[in-house]
């Protein structure tokens, strides 16, 4: 049941919530305007971690800024990667072996299932659950250690290159895939039961937080939050890129538009996930990882290029603008929580403080990424 | 009436499935690794810090200092020194390799980059210290200290 | 030669106090390793392990931390409030304890009103938390202070009339008296007496419920509630004085969970009707007590109005309605 204040009379006073708060994941800064524990205005304070990455792709080669994206989104961070290597991909006309495709997508997916695992945690977290967050980490520690194994690193991977990828994937990687798909498909039913149908999360979730669809066009929210809005719209079924055309899986969308349908969303996203995991690694092709002919120092073709890929939280886009050189011209990096949380001023107007910061950890933050 | 006592049995019945799940947890062991008495074994493709390898046939390393790592570093934090060798060809060889960890990202470019594969990760991750100096690594001291 | 009767009653009471105040700074301490231990084990983790074996000495490494640590009076908070909160909140706990029958012949002082003067000290412990928290001068601090009267007032209605329930079957107020009532095995407790009520058990769930909600008790942490409030009334509290908030955190749980036991669970009667002892009292008191660290580890936290519309729309009627049940039924039987 949601309660809004109705008017905003009497003394207000400023709360300033982080950039050291328990809720706001990291160093986000929300400026509220309060009327008792009403929410009579927001003001989103960003970039406390801003380390201009669009101005440091413009002063480093086309394979030097590779590291860079995955430092913006450290929880999905191979589709940052793949998002850069499909646009350099696609402006210089390398094609990567189909091998390579195949271990680009099963990675990804992967690391989403992580990264929505995270997100499930600290959202529960947030709501005042802890037990869910250790549950989430142990199922969460499968996908690193597969990773680990094949990437080298567990978080901030660097694993994608133009033309293919670093290395090729273990002997251990595939049964490993395979079971930790049976797994998660048999945890997936006890986080429902735990958490999803609790009547205290449900009462918490349900018809909190409305963010309408015509909000979502308005602000340019992508990913599980347009999604949870009832906008049908995932940029691998919409605008497939990589391999994803290849592959059967349903985009979930639910119309409510409440916390509870943003929740659903990213729940059913990791079935949809372990489904395309299930079907790359039964079809994964022999052969090498790595395109023959990729030159050592990349020089795209003039022109500007724009590529979008579907991360966890929604719809991430690089555009490059190439002068010929070995050097970006410009980069300009389109982060989706930046405009998924744009809308939170609007959204959580006349909210309660819990609720809003129900409704905060529903939009699935990740600061580093929002400041770049 | 009806609906409030059903919301009541649902919700009740709802917290009875959460507190039989998280007890069951309770009796079940854990799966944590008691860290500093246990460890996992490192991962092979474990990315530490790079290290120059040994090569049997040379008996030494392999770098011949020509720079594509330092050239291919995204941060600038590798430093190579090389010197004109005395007499055989004039070759240049490694006078020193110096490798600032603390704006390093383990990337691997300069891994990739290495024309004779000399450089490889190393394994080590327990790394504390107390000043920006620690960090600052002289990989051909490193390796005369390993291989010595 | 022998002592004044006086005398005798004077060191009587005074062991008693010393006695009662190890035992709840006991309790504190080895709770929070309890708790620690099993929130450990339900995330499948061990919990605390380094200090001591199996991590018992924890405790006292975390008192020693917190007594060390300076207190600090930050910049503009009133003094006064400031400081008596935390011994507000702690004074009404150990109080609660004196009329508390831990056995047969184990009680500090038998009141003839035990039961209402452990109710009329509890509301003492609201008044130090409002008091901390506004004295804080903290915005945090405030929503939170506002939060825990009107959880503590909305909660304590249901509370008292299922305690009236239990006045009114056992006709006593006296904790000694109500005990000593349902003697006799677990069918002579006041929870399954449905001679006087079919709805006992859940006057008994009420009761722990709104036991929860008093001692600010996840999943009705609302005072706290660390994820939107930092730490809400202890937020600017340094060292021990959040040490003593914490402390009589834990008494009021061991007073809750105690009155439970004593109202419903037959205090120190052993189930099966043989060998009644403080054994039984304490396996009882502290089997609840367990249940409140389970279930803080299980739920997620409820909002502000949801606990509300709980207490005033279910738990409310309910109680009234076991009243009502409970007095028609001692009029026809």
């Amino acid at each position: 049941m949601s309660v809004h204040a109705t008017s905003h009379i009497g003394e207000t006073f400023v709360l300033n919530l982080g950039p050291q708060h328990p809720a706001t994941h990291g160093v986000l800064r929300i400026k509220l305007t309060m009327d008792g524990e009403y929410i009579a205005q927001a003001e989103p304070v960003l970039g406390y971690s801003h380390r201009m990455h669009e101005k440091m792709a413009e002063n480093r080669s086309w394979h030097q800024f590779l590291p860079n994206t995955a430092r913006m989104d450290y929880l999905h961070a191979l589709a940052f990667n793949l998002a850069y290597v499909c646009l350099v991909e696609r402006m210089t006309g390398i094609e990567a072996p189909e091998r390579a495709q195949y271990i680009r997508v099963i990675t990804t997916e992967l690391n989403r299932i992580a990264s929505h695992l995270v997100w499930f945690g600290a959202f529960v977290l947030d709501l005042g659950g802890f037990s869910p967050l250790l549950y989430a980490f142990d199922d969460r520690e499968y996908i690193l250690d597969l990773l680990e194994n094949v990437t080298g690193s567990r978080l901030t991977y660097c694993y994608f290159r133009f033309g293919g990828v670093y290395n090729d994937i273990d002997e251990d990687f595939v049964p490993g895939v395979k079971d930790f798909i049976k797994r998660m498909r048999s945890r997936i039913p006890m986080y429902h039961s735990l958490v999803t149908k609790n009547i205290i999360l449900v009462k918490r979730l349900k018809e909190i937080g409305p963010i309408p669809a015509e909000m979502c066009r308005k602000y340019g929210a992508t990913g599980p939050v347009a999604r949870g809005a009832g906008i049908n719209f995932d940029v691998r079924k919409h605008e497939p890129y990589s391999l994803y055309s290849a592959f059967d899986f349903d985009v979930p969308v639910y119309p409510e538009g409440d916390s509870m349908a943003r929740y659903m969303v990213r729940m059913d996203e990791i079935l949809e996930s372990l489904r395309i995991i299930e079907q790359a690694v039964n079809r994964l092709p022999d052969g090498s990882v790595m395109a023959d002919k990729v030159p050592k120092s990349i020089k795209p073709p003039k022109g500007d290029c724009y590529q979008a890929v579907e991360t966890a939280r929604g719809s991430f886009g690089i555009r490059a603008v190439s002068d010929g050189t070995s050097t970006p011209y410009r980069m300009k990096l389109r982060s989706p929580t930046y405009s998924n949380l744009s809308l939170f001023a609007e959204a959580s107007q006349g909210m309660l403080l819990p609720d809003a910061l129900a409704l905060l950890g529903s939009l699935d933050l990740v600061i580093p990424e929002i400041d770049r | 009436m009806y609906t409030y006592l059903k919301e009541i049995c649902v919700g009740t019945w709802s917290l009875l499935v959460g507190l039989a799940i998280t007890i069951r947890y309770f009796f079940q062991p854990v799966v944590t690794v008691q860290y500093p008495h246990q460890a996992l074994p490192m991962p092979p493709r474990f990315r530490g810090h790079t290290e120059l390898v040994w090569d049997e046939k040379k008996a030494g390393h392999k770098c011949i200092a020509c720079m594509a790592c330092q050239r291919a570093c995204p941060s600038g934090c590798i430093t190579i020194l090389g010197e004109k060798g005395e007499g055989v060809k004039q070759k240049t060889t490694l006078a020193s390799y110096k490798l600032n960890f603390t704006t390093c990202s383990l990337c691997g470019l300069c891994v990739e980059s290495c024309p004779t594969k000399a450089l490889d990760f190393s394994k080590e991750f327990n790394l504390a210290g107390t000043t920006k100096e620690t960090y600052v690594y002289d990989l051909l001291k490193r390796f005369e200290e390993k291989y010595s | 030669m022998t002592l004044h009767p006086e005398l005798v009653e004077l060191i009587r009471i005074v062991a008693y106090i010393v006695g009662l105040i190890i035992f709840i700074a006991l309790n504190a301490a080895y709770l929070v390793w309890v708790e620690r231990k099993v929130a450990g084990h339900i995330q499948r983790r061990i919990g605390p392990k380094e200090v001591g074996p199996w991590g018992l000495l924890q405790p006292i490494a975390d008192g020693l931390k917190l007594m060390t640590k300076q207190l600090i009076i930050p910049y503009g908070v009133d003094v006064t409030l400031f400081k008596i909160a935390p011994i507000l909140v702690m004074i009404p706990s150990v109080m609660c304890f004196v009329t508390i029958p831990f056995g047969e012949n184990l009680v500090a002082r038998n009141l003839d009103v035990g039961l209402l003067a452990i109710f009329a000290f509890a509301s003492v412990n609201v008044l130090g938390l409002l008091f901390g928290a506004w004295g804080s001068r903290n915005k945090f601090a405030i929503i939170s202070a506002a939060r825990v009267v009107s959880q503590n007032v909305a909660y304590e209605i249901p509370m008292l009339v299922v305690v009236i329930t239990i006045v009114m079957v056992s006709g006593s107020m006296n904790l000694h008296d109500i005990v000593t009532q349902q003697m006799g095995g677990f069918w002579h407790w006041n929870i399954f007496k449905f001679t006087a009520s079919p709805l006992m058990p859940v006057a008994f769930i009420i009761f722990f419920v709104c036991m929860l909600a008093e001692t600010n008790r996840a999943p009705f942490d609302m005072a706290e509630s660390e994820s939107e409030l930092v730490a809400g009334a202890f937020t600017e509290y340094p060292g021990m004085g959040f040490g003593i908030f914490f402390m009589a955190e834990y008494a009021n749980i061991v007073v809750g969970a105690s009155l439970a036991t004593i109202l419903f669970l037959g205090g120190w009667d052993s189930p099966v009707g043989i060998f009644p002892g403080v054994i039984w009292f304490l396996l009882k008191m502290y089997a609840l007590v367990f249940t409140v660290i389970w279930i803080r580890w299980t739920f997620p936290r409820t909002t502000f109005y949801s606990l509300l519309n709980l207490s005033w729309k279910i738990l409310i009627p309910i109680s009234f309605a076991n009243l009502v049940l409970t007095s028609a039924m001692l009029k026809v039987f």
